[in-house]
């Protein structure tokens, strides 16, 4: 025991001593700020989690890594969308690492758990990576937990006015048995069926499953369509089988089901999701100028040759944002993190975040209010 | 490999078993009993009670059991907080989780890869009885009542479990046990009324005792800590005492033990208890340390990463659960940095294979090779080299 944890405390000691120059120096003007960023490489949403991290690797890339004379140090970590594991993630970085301020991370359920864990650091910032769950900064939110991306309920809007535009009279909604979904069924669902809809069979499937066949087999006949709230690689499983099994009725997507990362697994599905009506923060079609340049800029970043996608995900998107406001507010106190950073969180609380879909001000309950835009491939 | 294959298998990493833990030079309470041959000169018997401990533990005693003994008590005070609580504490958890599969193994023979659904229910049972953030459905019992129904509860479980799975061997006991565990990741994950589902149970603390709060850094490396020395040094009486003794005779010859008058079942499914209250312990200790226990906790992919520690250790000694679950923590923590961020868990894997491929004992094995290599003279009284 005593050799294998050797290194354990060797470690520690240079944890310490890199401590101490840390504190020392930190008040000084020109040292590097450190920015820990924790997205899913693991797990069923590594693809968004790896073009999540393109996102927020492009706010910095657009300040060419310095806001306010300092440096930007971005340190990475990795989970597998369960929370614990997030919260282990997040640890380290806060409590290892040491850094000032901390971006992420992306699905719901680790979302909720890294409020928590906000708590407990009340003189580090949190600010949200891509979880959209309503819960996060709705109940008991943590008062150094920010989000700036608006969230699952608050996506859907308009796609319930468009599927009843389009006939859809009864919808079946399959989604996955986690916060995010069920934020993203109940946007979706009280604005349909306030209008007059019917959803008259919820499957709640585990997240990161792999077979659909039973739930493809109590699709009843007489829906009119299916709303999909699946995410990477599950969404892949799904509608591969489901055409597989002959499937036909139309597809209504949610906001991560209908995304690039989604889009680009190889195979002919792609093409059967081509005029899929589905809700979400961005559109890759929205032709507003700022939407257009940020797109340009993703594409001339990572290029598809270099693993981008061909539109940046949902995941980029919202990942940008956050780390965009991050910088933001960094920049509008200067780069001063001192106090226990309470200068740095009023900031923010008080900013109006730019972003290539609009404004984006939170509304006391660090909850962002944003418009939503329907999209359709 | 099939059944025959199998269990030709087991029986040929075991033929040199019995006998072994008569050497065990770190705990000779009960070698006084068993191995005659060991008494020393100086006489034990003719002392009073204190005198005798004194010269068993002057006997059993040696430098690196001090050393190691000094290295846990003063590890916090040299660690920063967080090598404290995520690596310390969290080794010493999963140690424990670990060492309640190795026991199994190691001394009963049954591979169970149910011990992180034993130590699941009862971190379930404790939030369910206890409080979380979930008010609808936590019944906000005091929490020592909580712990020790959950305890109760898991151990009757790890019992019902061993009463499915001991008719079985080999191959088909880690099948059956895998099924178990699966079975209740699914009722976890899709239950609300009681296991509120994928969200789990949150806001799981430790009680503030004796103006103490339990789940700060160094009073939880404590907790768990006096835990885990209680599970090991249990581990390491139990299989001196004649149960053990037993259950080591029925790992290497159920029939002929079954010959002479003891019962079989009874012997493992009374192990699979035992074992059921250290991975208790462990789970609730998991729940503390996480303030959480969610589905993704009792998955498939911990239930595997049990097994992954107590074979990385080695499972020939109590203490490899231990050893494996350092290795382990510390490169699930610390593989990020070491390189490229999108590609860390082929590091993991790649040592995880290197260690099992070099020595089919884990790190045990491997220090038993390295020293009967370097020191020869050493080796031929070393436990371990005997083992091999």
């Amino acid at each position: 025991m005593s050799t294998k944890s050797k290194p354990i405390w060797v470690r520690s000691i240079v944890g310490a001593a890199a401590a101490t120059v840390l504190v020392g120096g930190a008040l000084a003007q020109g040292t590097p700020v450190k920015i820990g960023l924790l997205a899913t490489l693991e797990g069923p949403f590594a693809a968004g989690g790896a073009d999540g991290m393109r996102g927020a690797e492009l706010a910095v890339k657009q300040r060419n890594g310095m806001v306010a004379g300092r440096k930007i140090e971005v340190i990475k970590g990795s989970s597998d969308a369960k929370p614990d594991v997030a919260v282990n993630a997040t640890r380290k970085l806060v409590e290892q690492d040491k850094v000032d301020i901390m971006v992420g991370p992306l699905s719901g359920g680790e979302g909720i758990a890294v409020k928590d864990y906000a708590k407990t650091q009340p003189n580090i910032t949190f600010i949200n990576g891509g979880s959209g769950a309503q819960a996060t900064t709705l109940v008991s939110p943590a008062p150094n937990f920010f989000r700036f991306n608006t969230e699952g309920a608050q996506w859907m809007a308009g796609l319930g006015k468009a599927a009843l535009a389009k006939g859809y009279k009864r919808v079946m909604v399959i989604a996955e048995d986690y916060a995010f979904p069920y934020s993203q069924v109940q946007g979706f669902m009280s604005e349909y069926c306030k209008l007059g809809g019917k959803v008259p069979v919820k499957a709640w499937v585990p997240l990161g499953g792999k077979d659909y066949s039973s739930v493809i087999a109590t699709i009843p006949k007489d829906v009119d369509a299916l709303l999909v709230v699946l995410g990477g690689a599950d969404a892949v499983n799904f509608l591969t089988q489901y055409e597989n099994s002959g499937g036909d009725k139309p597809i209504l997507g949610g906001s991560i089901t209908v995304s690039q990362d989604v889009l680009n697994y190889k195979g002919k599905r792609r093409d059967s999701l081509v005029g899929t009506l589905s809700a979400g923060p961005l559109a890759d079609a929205y032709d507003g100028a700022e939407w257009k340049a940020f797109v340009a800029d993703y594409r001339k970043n990572y290029p598809v040759s270099a693993g981008g996608y061909p539109s940046p995900s949902l995941f980029a998107y919202v990942y940008y944002m956050n780390m965009k406001a991050a910088l933001d507010g960094l920049d509008a106190v200067k780069g001063d993190l001192s106090g226990n950073q309470v200068k740095y969180r009023e900031a923010l609380s008080k900013m109006v975040l730019k972003t290539p879909t609009g404004d984006v001000r939170l509304d006391g309950t660090a909850r962002p209010s944003a418009p939503p835009l329907s999209r359709r491939w | 490999m099939s059944a025959a294959q199998w269990r030709r298998a087991m029986k040929s990493g075991e033929s040199s078993a019995p006998g072994r833990h008569h050497v065990l030079p770190a705990h000779a309470g009960a070698a006084t009993a068993t191995s005659p041959a060991h008494i020393p000169v100086y006489g034990v018997q003719g002392n009073s009670d204190a005198a005798g401990w004194f010269a068993v533990l002057q006997r059993s005693l040696q430098a690196r059991h001090i050393l190691v003994a000094l290295f846990v008590l003063l590890f916090p005070l040299l660690a920063t907080p967080f090598i404290t609580f995520q690596v310390g504490a969290q080794s010493l958890i999963l140690g424990m989780i670990a060492l309640s599969l190795g026991f199994l193994a190691g001394y009963g023979g049954m591979v169970s890869l149910a011990q992180m659904t034993v130590a699941g229910i009862a971190g379930y049972a404790m939030a369910v009885l206890g409080t979380s953030s979930a008010t609808e459905i936590s019944l906000g019992w005091p929490w020592w009542i909580a712990v020790a129904f959950a305890l109760l509860i898991a151990v009757a479980c790890s019992a019902l479990i061993g009463w499915l799975s001991v008719r079985t061997e080999g191959i088909y006991t880690i099948m059956i046990t895998l099924a178990i565990g699966v079975a209740f990741y699914y009722l976890v994950l899709q239950n609300y009324s009681v296991f509120n589902g994928f969200q789990g149970l949150r806001e799981l603390k430790p009680p503030t005792l004796l103006g103490i709060g339990w789940r700060e850094p160094i009073p939880f490396y404590f907790l768990s800590l006096a835990c885990a020395l209680a599970g090991y040094f249990l581990v390491r009486y139990v299989v001196r005492a004649p149960f053990g003794i037993a259950l080591q005779g029925i790992r290497d010859n159920p029939r002929r033990m079954g010959a002479l008058g003891y019962s079989v079942v009874a012997h493992r499914v009374a192990a699979y208890a035992l074992s059921g209250l250290i991975a208790a312990v462990g789970g609730i200790l998991l729940a503390w340390y996480n303030a959480l226990i969610t589905p993704g906790s009792v998955g498939m992919s911990w239930m595997i990463n049990i097994l992954v520690i107590a074979v990385l250790g080695g499972v020939k000694h109590p203490i490899g659960a231990f050893v494996g679950a350092i290795v382990f923590v510390l490169l699930q923590t610390f593989a990020i940095d070491l390189i490229d961020r999108e590609r860390f868990n082929l590091v993991i894997g790649t040592v995880f294979l290197a260690i099992v491929l070099f020595s089919p004992d884990g790190l045990l094995g491997l220090w038993a090779k390295l020293r009967s290599r370097f020191s020869p003279k050493q080796a031929i009284s070393s436990p371990l080299r005997r083992q091999l």
